[in-house]
């Protein structure tokens, strides 16, 4: 009976893990949709979807590194619409230094009297927008409104994989490929013209923290940073898991030992 | 006045109210003392874990129905509101996300079990055909909730899937202006898929509780397919196959954990996070996995069907995808008349042993062949996977006619190949002790 019981769950097992590869090939699969893949990289959190990454968090001083190279090189041109001043707090910046951050933006706003006036942010206030508007982004940027970042790192196949990929993927374009004006060539991206061009180079920008300004540095940096933007809960996820799984084996274990212990008279 | 038969409970206040409206009676008649086959394996757990799932959905998605805005311009932004700002409204909305996936898993294996053990055969024909109302139920809300969220792949599989209405012949256009509420994909039409998405899941729970008062009253079928003769083949329900079940629950809430806490987009497509724009068409509209092998079904059709010798077009492609893909699960309604075998499980059936598993792996084909773009191989993939499906079943009836069953077990407790065992220990089990 005992052997029997194993073969079942045992074949339960296998047959839940069968399915599970099943499942997840053919979403892999789905999600791939024909563009080159990405080389996978080792990430301090782990990666936004990664089974095997539940005791890493995020790297508070790489976040940090990553908001300044959004800050000074990708606000000019893509907005974060879900994010509030105040969510970087989460990043290890104090209240105050967030109080700064936002004052240092003028955001529209009416005055008492109902008149358009322009007041500095305050830590409840959304980034502020590039653009005013879709229509004005796409007018400045040769006809292509750049994508918002709040999401990116989740919105696209292979999360943060891709994005370094792309970001780290400006090459010569091959011979006879033609790159259209105001186009460029990238490695990563589907297609491979795109309307954004080379965003970080080798000393670029001054981290703050004196880390040597890499591309392959600022890439890391700035995809962590858009991981954290799309997947702020991340550390609570998982520390939640962590205990959710260690109490669900548990409390499996205990149902099973009642289990056997009552179907005893009946095997 | 005819007085229902109450059962003697010994606390007063149980006793009070069950003399006066018996629950307490009916429970322990359903769910305690209920005569349950003792044979059961792991397959039977299914149907409790589908159960619990609903639950699960209803609670999470009443949760995130209180903040979220059924608009197209608010929408996405309330989930992500949802996502960041409530208090683990993260938690709730990837259980629901997720929750959907498990539903889908746990019920493709509940209706997998009921082919692999015949349980669709007399007695319990009306018990199956609910079973396949509750599964074309849940995809209908399954369908609607995707849209909800507005994302790129809410609309446009919203578009697709709407538009397969057009098909139907006369009043096609009607029907999609219909479903949408007007002239395209909008506003009005996420407003009613907001409104029957809560509204199906209270349906479901009406027919999911005709599925168990039909299964009350054959009782389960079980791995050998026959009748119980007697006490000695039945176990009371509890503490039996409650504690069975809720062992199988455990293990399945793990599985159902292991995605919401670590990877809770694993199953998803990540175009969904791009909020939707009906000016960017996606490169590749695909439903998610759970739909797969009917959408590769509805794909596999790319040929008109008309008069031989002719110009006559009577079904073009279209219509054609659109009935096959329907077909494929109504044919199901009819599996107790397509299969004349009077053996109920596969274990005894020498062809049907086999066959069966040409049905998953046509499953299987289709889904990998609907993930992927029509085109080259993928399209004559879709196609062979949709002949072998409806070959499946077409095929039954000489199957079950040709096929000589082994003989069957004289009873659940003395299995001719399981030797006397189970019969020695019968007596000792005993019934739940009442409250």
């Amino acid at each position: 009976m005992m052997r029997r019981l194993r073969k079942s769950i045992a074949g339960g097992l296998a047959a839940g893990l069968l399915s599970a590869v099943a499942l997840l090939g053919a979403t892999g699969a789905q999600a791939a949709g024909g563009g080159p893949v990405p080389p996978s990289q080792e990430w301090s959190h782990g990666g936004v979807n990664s089974f095997l990454s539940m005791f890493k968090t995020y790297d508070r001083a790489e976040l940090q590194r990553g908001f300044q190279i959004y800050k000074e090189s990708c606000s000019a041109c893509h907005g974060m619409r879900h994010l509030s001043y105040r969510n970087l707090e989460a990043l290890g910046f104090s209240e105050e230094e967030v109080k700064a951050i936002a004052g240092q933006y003028e955001v529209a706003a009416l005055d008492d009297a109902g008149e358009p006036i322009t007041r500095p942010a305050i830590p409840a206030d959304r980034f502020k927008e590039p653009f005013a508007n879709k229509k004005a982004a796409a007018a400045a940027n040769n006809g292509k409104a750049p994508p918002d970042l709040s999401l990116i790192v989740k919105a696209r196949p292979h999360n943060e994989d891709y994005i370094y990929a792309l970001l780290t993927g400006y090459v010569d374009p091959p011979e006879g490929v033609q790159v259209p004006d105001g186009s460029y060539y990238n490695a990563y991206y589907p297609g491979h013209i795109i309307a954004m061009a080379q965003p970080i180079y080798p000393d670029g920008i001054t981290f703050a923290d004196g880390t040597p300004a890499t591309v392959e540095q600022q890439a890391r940096d700035v995809t962590a940073f858009l991981a954290w933007a799309a997947e702020p809960h991340l550390e609570t996820r998982r520390e939640i898991g962590v205990m959710v799984i260690l109490f669900l084996i548990f409390f499996t274990g205990v149902l099973y030992a009642a289990k056997r212990r009552l179907w005893a008279d009946v095997h | 006045m005819a007085h229902a038969p109450t059962s003697e409970f010994k606390n007063p206040v149980i006793n009070w109210i069950d003399q006066r409206l018996p629950v307490f009676t009916m429970l322990n008649k359903e769910y305690g003392v209920f005569p349950t086959p003792r044979n059961f394996n792991y397959f039977w757990n299914f149907g409790a874990l589908a159960m619990v799932i609903l639950a699960v959905m209803i609670v999470s998605g009443i949760v995130l129905a209180m903040n979220y805005t059924a608009h197209t311009a608010y929408a996405f932004d309330s989930v992500e509101r949802i996502m960041r700002d409530v208090n683990f409204g993260w938690l709730i909305r990837y259980l629901h996300m997720n929750g959907a996936h498990m539903f889908f898993f746990v019920v493709y294996i509940h209706i997998f079990r009921g082919f692999l053990y015949g349980s669709y055969k007399t007695p319990r024909e009306l018990l199956w055909m609910l079973g396949v109302v509750i599964f074309l139920l849940m995809m209908a809300t399954a369908f609607m909730g995707y849209v909800l969220p507005w994302g790129q792949m809410s609309f446009w599989g919203a578009t697709v899937i709407t538009n397969l209405f057009s098909a139907v012949p006369v009043f096609g256009d009607e029907i999609v202006t219909l479903l949408w509420g007007g002239f395209s994909v909008d506003n009005p039409t996420l407003n009613r898929f907001f409104a029957l998405h809560y509204l199906l899941p209270f349906v479901i729970v009406a027919v999911v509780f005709l599925h168990v008062a039909a299964l009350h009253i054959t009782g389960s079928n079980n791995p050998l397919g026959i009748e119980p003769k007697g006490p000695q083949d039945t176990l009371p329900f509890h503490p039996y196959y409650t504690t069975k079940d809720m062992f199988g629950m455990g293990l399945f809430l793990i599985f159902f954990a292991a995605f919401v806490f670590f990877a809770p987009n694993a199953l998803g497509h990540p175009d969904n996070y791009i909020p939707a724009d009906p000016l960017v068409t996606p490169a590749l509209i695909v439903p998610e996995w759970y739909f797969l092998p009917f959408y590769a079904i509805l794909r596999a059709v790319t040929f008109n069907i008309g008069l031989p010798f002719s110009d006559v077009i009577l079904i073009d492609a279209k219509l054609g995808g659109v009935i096959a893909m329907f077909g494929s699960i109504l044919i199901w309604f009819l599996m107790p008349w397509l299969d004349k075998s009077p053996v109920r499980s596969y274990k005894f059936r020498p062809i049907y042993r086999w066959w069966i598993w040409l049905l998953p792996l046509s499953f299987f084909m289709l889904l990998y062949a609907g993930a992927k773009p029509a085109e080259g191989w993928y399209v004559l993939l879709g196609q062979a996977g949709t002949v072998l499906y409806f070959l499946w079943f077409l095929a039954l009836p000489i199957i079950s006619r040709i096929e000589r069953p082994l003989p069957l077990p004289a009873s659940i407790s003395q299995p001719v190949l399981g030797g006397g065992r189970l019969a020695a220990t019968g007596a000792a089990a005993k019934p739940m002790e009442k409250a």
